[in-house]
This record gives C-alpha cells, sequence and structure tokens, in this order.
C-alpha cells in the first residue's frame, strides 16, 4: 500500500473509534501534545496507562475473591482506574468504571462482578484498537511519510 | 488546532514576555515554574508535558505530604496543580497547610467531577485559586496561566 492510502486508512480508523466513543477528544489532545516535538510521548504515556490499568484490574479482581469484600477498597480502585481512563481519552472504558461505582456504593457482588467483566472486556478493546492505531503509524512512517493529524 | 495555536495563546496571556514590556521577546521573560501533585502516573506524565510543550519548568510529586515538604525545605513554585484524592495527604489538607505555611503561588485544583458537591466546596474553600476538572487540557491549562499573569 502506498503512503496515502495507510494515511488515508489511518485517519478513517481514528475517525470511526472517535464515532464509536472507544476514544474521545481527550485522545487527540495527548496526539497534539506529542506533535509538539516529542515523538514516543504517546507510546510512553499509553504503556504507562496499560501497565497502571492491568495492575488495578487484577487488584480488583483479587479484592472480589475475598471472602470478605471490601466495596470501599474495590471502589476506591475503580476511581483510580477511572480517572486514568479519562486522562487517556478512553471514554467507553471510563464509562464502564462509573457504572461500576455505583455497584460498589450499592455494596452489590453481582453488580461489581459483572462489571468487572464489562470493565475487562472494555479495556481489551481500548488496548487492542490503540495497538491497531500505533502499527498503522508505524507503517506509515516506515513508508517514508509522515503520520497525519487528526483534526 | 494546529500546534501553532499554543504559541498564539502564550503570547496572547503574556506567557511569552511576562515582564509586561512588548514586543513578545522570550530572553526578558520569567521562567514560570509548577509543581504536579497528583498520584496516578498517567496523569503525571501528562500534566508534566503539557507544562512542558508550554515553555513551564515543573517538578512531579505523588502525593500532598510530598509537596508540602519540598516547600517546607525552601522550594517556590508559581503555579500548583493539585489532585484532590491522594493517599498519605489529599489536596483539601495539603491545600491547607501550604496556605498555613504562607505559601502564594496559584494552587489549581485538578479532580475528577466529583460526585460530592461539599467535597469540592470544601477544596475551594481550603485555599485554591481556581478549580478545573478533570481530564486537564492544554485550554484549561491556559485559562490558569492567564489567573497567573493577572497576579504578575
Amino acid at each position: 500500500m502506498e503512503v496515502g492510502q495507510l494515511q488515508r486508512r489511518l485517519v478513517d480508523y481514528t475517525k470511526s473509534l472517535l464515532t464509536e466513543g472507544i476514544l474521545d477528544d481527550q485522545f487527540t489532545q495527548l496526539q497534539k501534545l506529542q506533535d509538539e516535538g516529542n515523538p514516543g510521548f504517546l507510546v510512553e504515556v499509553v504503556s504507562l496507562f496499560f501497565e497502571d490499568s492491568e495492575k488495578l484490574l487484577n487488584d480488583i479482581t483479587r479484592a472480589l475473591d475475598q471472602q470478605s469484600v471490601d466495596f470501599k477498597m474495590v471502589d476506591a480502585h475503580v476511581h483510580q482506574l477511572k480517572g486514568s481512563s479519562s486522562s487517556m481519552g478512553a471514554q467507553k472504558l471510563k464509562n464502564a468504571c462509573v457504572t461500576f461505582r455505583s455497584f460498589c456504593d450499592e455494596q452489590s457482588m453481582e453488580g461489581c462482578l459483572k462489571s468487572l467483566q464489562l470493565v475487562k472486556q472494555e479495556y481489551y478493546d481500548v488496548k487492542n484498537k490503540v495497538e491497531t492505531l500505533f502499527k498503522m503509524e508505524k507503517q506509515i512512517v516506515a513508508a517514508g511519510g509522515s503520520v497525519p493529524k487528526t483534526e | 488546532m494546529s500546534s501553532t495555536n499554543t504559541e498564539n495563546w502564550m503570547k496572547d496571556i503574556g506567557v511569552l514576555d511576562l515582564t509586561g514590556v512588548g514586543g513578545g521577546s522570550t530572553s526578558a521573560a520569567k521562567k514560570i515554574t509548577a509543581l504536579v501533585v497528583d498520584d496516578d502516573s498517567v496523569n503525571q506524565t501528562i500534566h508534566s508535558k503539557m507544562l512542558e510543550n508550554l515553555g513551564i519548568q515543573n517538578q512531579v510529586v505523588r502525593n500532598g505530604k510530598e509537596a508540602v515538604d519540598l516547600h517546607s525545605s525552601g522550594n517556590n513554585f508559581d503555579l500548583i496543580l493539585m489532585d484532590m484524592d491522594m493517599p498519605v495527604m489529599n489536596g483539601i489538607e495539603a491545600t491547607r497547610k501550604l496556605r498555613e505555611m504562607g505559601v502564594r503561588s496559584i494552587i489549581a485544583g485538578v479532580s475528577t467531577c466529583t460526585r460530592d458537591e461539599r467535597e469540592q466546596k470544601e477544596f475551594m474553600e481550603s485555599g485554591l485559586d481556581d478549580f478545573q476538572e478533570k481530564p486537564l487540557t492544554t485550554p484549561k491549562l491556559v485559562s490558569i496561566l492567564h489567573k497567573l499573569n493577572k497576579k504578575c
């Protein structure tokens, strides 16, 4: 595929992620921060986000697995995940966290377990899609082109 | 918005020329310093980068106590971006403590949409100059900096 086609494909893909609500404007803000002379910034932040999120998901899973569940602690972890998802622009994931927190408030075990499933789903979904995005960017650069800005 | 807009905002609020003298030259401009107080490493990285892109020297600490300790050892910053929820010492306590210590910096509370309005009010009353909802964006940061410029 030639550069122009690759670039168009990337722009279309990014637009679809925004339309589907997987990512929101916050993500495009982060892309712009990178444009201003710091390649690798976005990859760095995203990697941090993945690392932190996976740890949080493990902590939440473990907390829900206890004999006596500490819902306040689960809520605290979900709150953190919500915060960083929001800063990343991972909108659907953030929304799943919001729902999760209301089940923590209600101390509903069933609700929490269902929410955890959903949150994990949304997390892996956004992870895959962002990784695909980065792959596309790499292909463009490898083909000698520059990554187009998302307007 | 293209990347040149950031420069325009900077000129607009006089960040590129803080001495008040016209011309927009950076040579006479005072370097603004900032402190990011947040326990989340993703937020730390993002906020620090935003500040960097605006030409603001910044440091990052993980909680309110570290922020207070930094000031106790004689450090000072023009701007403090204070998160609410942090372990050891949260944003409300830290802001209160810093004001008690006589810190005059612009302290901007940055927090996720708190379901608790009372908590947000308490945060403001602890001594904040401004409050911005997370996620922080460059435009929000610029609006905080307007306050800084007014103070100068």
